[in-house]
């Protein structure tokens, strides 16, 4: 197992792939995926840089999902899955056979596409993953759970009645308690797939705003279908068709000036 | 004139919302069929409640009486005493008693006269014979018999002097049953968690038919198999006197109620949104954790409403405990025998006088193992609601 997954002092090197080069905190290297005898991702080599929101876009079936969920092994529980290639975060082949899911799933949250709160009081929800990573004292769960809700901007609208239902939030507030579910046990990555495509136009803003804010502490890697959200709040885009990685640059460039005819486009509307 | 051709058409396209059910015949017919179907249902569960209930009334009213020693009322007397106190003398029904004749009654009254005469003079002095066991005291409380040097609950409803103590039958019922369950509910929703959380696909698919098929052992095979094979090495484990007891005969039955509480409690967990999985794993719970804590908990509605329902087929099941142990001995230890309230109504109907006070109290049982699975029903239905809205954020 890995001792500890210290991201940082990644040497600089020359990035094998395309654009954005700092210090690459998340290597994935020719990674293939099949389903069975069908392939959904095609050698996809990117690196993501730490403490940066990169937006996965594509049509759907692009693979963009599918390649987020590779990030914290969520693709081992689907049985017939097979992977090609390598994946590395903060320097650790999270592939390796000496890996535990659990640890690294520990390091990479992940918010899903529908909000899925546990039917459980909202201190109970947050609580749950302290308790899992051993925050057993009630202080310091009170402690952890305030500021998670604080930094997932919720605590105003629930800090008196932390004990009802966390079902009785409306949608918005109860994808704000999944991030703060997520950010409590301090991961590295939160990985979002899609996180906002169920919510109403005011609640996608309060998440949007949120991301911007969590970007200081946390590298983020989201997938969206929404275009303007991507360019509203993602510093580095990879645009993905069908299995494969078109194009990874910073996303003014992606959105302004991209490389590629297909990316083009698809950014402005012209399928997808 | 294309005009005219165009109003009668839309007026002939709006005719049809005013032909009501006759649009679809068939349809409707087919809803009040099923309507009536379940009507009929619901009536027969009625019906079946009345019958019982009526046969048990005379129990509950105190009309039964088995005192063999009664004060005589001379032929003679025939006039001076009201039709109802004849009719309960002479134990017969209100119908049968309209239908005779006076000369038939004084026949009767003769007979009965001789019958206590027969009835031997040391025996007479017994204040057992001349007791009404069918009254509450004696079915409810312990009693003192005479030749018995302390008061005992017994049920023994052949013999001279009958004695209808339920209490017995009660705590029978109540072993057996509560043996069976704490048995069958672990190991059934332990089943149900594995093979619906844990196990490989594989597995599942050989699993749940397997232990689905239990349900389709008939109760007799069970009964033989607890009877000749699990009585002796459970005996032989626990080292009990009593070979064929209570705790056999739970265990058995457990046997039987497993693939009631499995089978559902597997739907309820397998109903629980992946949504929830997903979202434990992701925060790095072992599929362990998540199954017990996650899953299991936002199950806990539909696992309760399986044990509910194998609670109902614990106490209704007949045979396996009248094979297993039968004998109704007034003890709460696991290790006695045990005769259950459906046991006693199965082994003791056909031998009960049609209209006497066994029969009479036989049904008595019957209707209050109705009223115990209406109640058990009536709590578990409430609990459930309770479980529910308190998941769902409801107050």
């Amino acid at each position: 197992m890995a001792e500890t997954l210290t991201p940082k002092l990644v040497p600089k090197e020359i990035s094998a792939a395309s654009a954005p080069t700092a210090a690459p905190f998340i290597e994935i290297e020719g990674v293939s995926l099949y389903y069975g005898a069908s392939r959904a991702l095609k050698n996809i080599s990117v690196h993501l840089e730490e403490k940066v929101v990169t937006a996965f876009i594509g049509p759907s079936g692009c693979g963009k999902s599918t390649l987020l969920r590779c990030l914290n092994r969520m693709n081992d529980l689907i049985d017939g899955v097979r992977i090609e290639g390598s994946i590395k975060i903060g320097g650790h082949d999270i592939y390796a056979k000496d890996v535990d899911v659990i640890e690294l799933r520990k390091r990479v949250g992940m918010v899903f596409q529908k909000s899925n709160p546990f039917p459980k009081s909202i201190y109970e929800n947050v609580a749950y993953g302290l308790r899992l990573h051993g925050v057993k004292a009630k202080s310091d769960l009170d402690t952890r759970i305030e500021e998670s809700l604080q930094q997932a901007a919720l605590w105003e609208e629930v800090k008196d009645r932390l004990h009802s239902s966390a079902l009785g939030l409306s949608g918005g507030q109860q994808q704000r308690l999944c991030i703060a579910r997520a950010i409590a046990i301090k991961p590295e990555v939160i990985l979002m797939d899609e996180p906002a495509s169920a919510l109403d136009p005011i609640a996608t803003a309060r998440i949007e705003d949120l991301i911007l804010d969590l970007k200081k502490y946390f590298t983020i890697v989201i997938v969206t279908h929404n275009m303007q959200q991507a360019a509203r709040i993602s510093d580095h885009t990879a645009f993905f068709y069908i299995g494969e990685l078109v194009e990874f640059a910073s996303t003014t460039k992606i959105f302004t000036n991209p490389a590629q005819k297909r990316t083009e486009d698809y950014v402005s509307g012209r399928f997808g | 004139m294309p005009d005219q051709n165009q109003n009668r058409r839309r007026s002939h396209g709006w005719m049809g919302i005013h032909r009501g059910h006759q649009a679809r015949p068939l349809e409707w017919l087919a809803e009040k069929f099923i309507f009536l179907v379940s009507l009929s249902a619901i009536l027969m569960v009625l019906l079946i409640f009345l019958f019982v209930a009526r046969e048990a009334l005379p129990v509950f009213l105190g009309q039964t009486n088995t005192a063999l020693v009664q004060k005589p009322i001379p032929p003679d007397d025939l006039d001076k005493h009201s039709p109802a106190e004849l009719q309960a003398y002479l134990e017969l029904s209100p119908a049968q008693f309209a239908k005779m004749e006076k000369s038939t009654l004084r026949t009767l009254l003769e007979v009965k006269v001789e019958a206590q005469d027969e009835i031997p003079e040391n025996f007479r002095k017994d204040p057992d014979a001349q007791a009404n066991t069918t009254e509450w005291k004696y079915l409810l409380h312990p009693h003192q018999w005479s030749g018995y040097d302390h008061p005992e609950s017994i049920w023994q409803p052949v013999g001279q002097i009958k004695k209808f103590n339920i209490v017995p039958l009660l705590v029978g019922t109540l072993k057996v049953t509560l043996i069976g369950l704490l048995f069958a509910v672990p190991l059934a929703v332990g089943a149900a968690i594995y093979v619906s959380q844990l196990a490989r696909p594989r597995v599942r698919e050989i699993a749940k038919p397997t232990i689905e098929l239990l349900s389709g052992i008939p109760s007799v095979v069970v009964g033989v198999f607890a009877l000749l094979v699990m009585a002796s090495v459970l005996q032989g484990i626990f080292h009990y006197q009593t070979r064929l007891n209570a705790f056999v005969a739970g265990i058995a039955l457990g046997f039987a109620v497993i693939p009631v509480i499995f089978s559902i409690a597997e739907d309820a967990l397998t109903s629980v949104p992946r949504a929830y999985t997903q979202g434990a794993l992701a925060l790095g719970a072992s599929r362990w954790q998540t199954a017990w804590q996650i899953v299991l908990p936002a199950a806990l509605p539909g696992v309760f409403a399986a044990t509910v329902l194998g609670f109902g087929r614990a106490i209704g099941e007949t045979m396996i405990v009248l094979m297993v142990c039968s004998a109704s001995v007034m003890s709460w230890s696991v290790f006695d025998s045990a005769r259950s309230i459906t046991t006693t109504i199965a082994a003791e109907m056909a031998e009960a006088v049609n209209g006497g006070p066994h029969y009479r109290i036989l049904f008595m049982l019957g209707a209050l193992l109705f009223a115990a699975t209406f109640i058990s029903n009536m709590i578990g239905d409430f609990v459930i609601h309770r479980f529910k809205n308190k998941l769902e954020g409801k107050r």
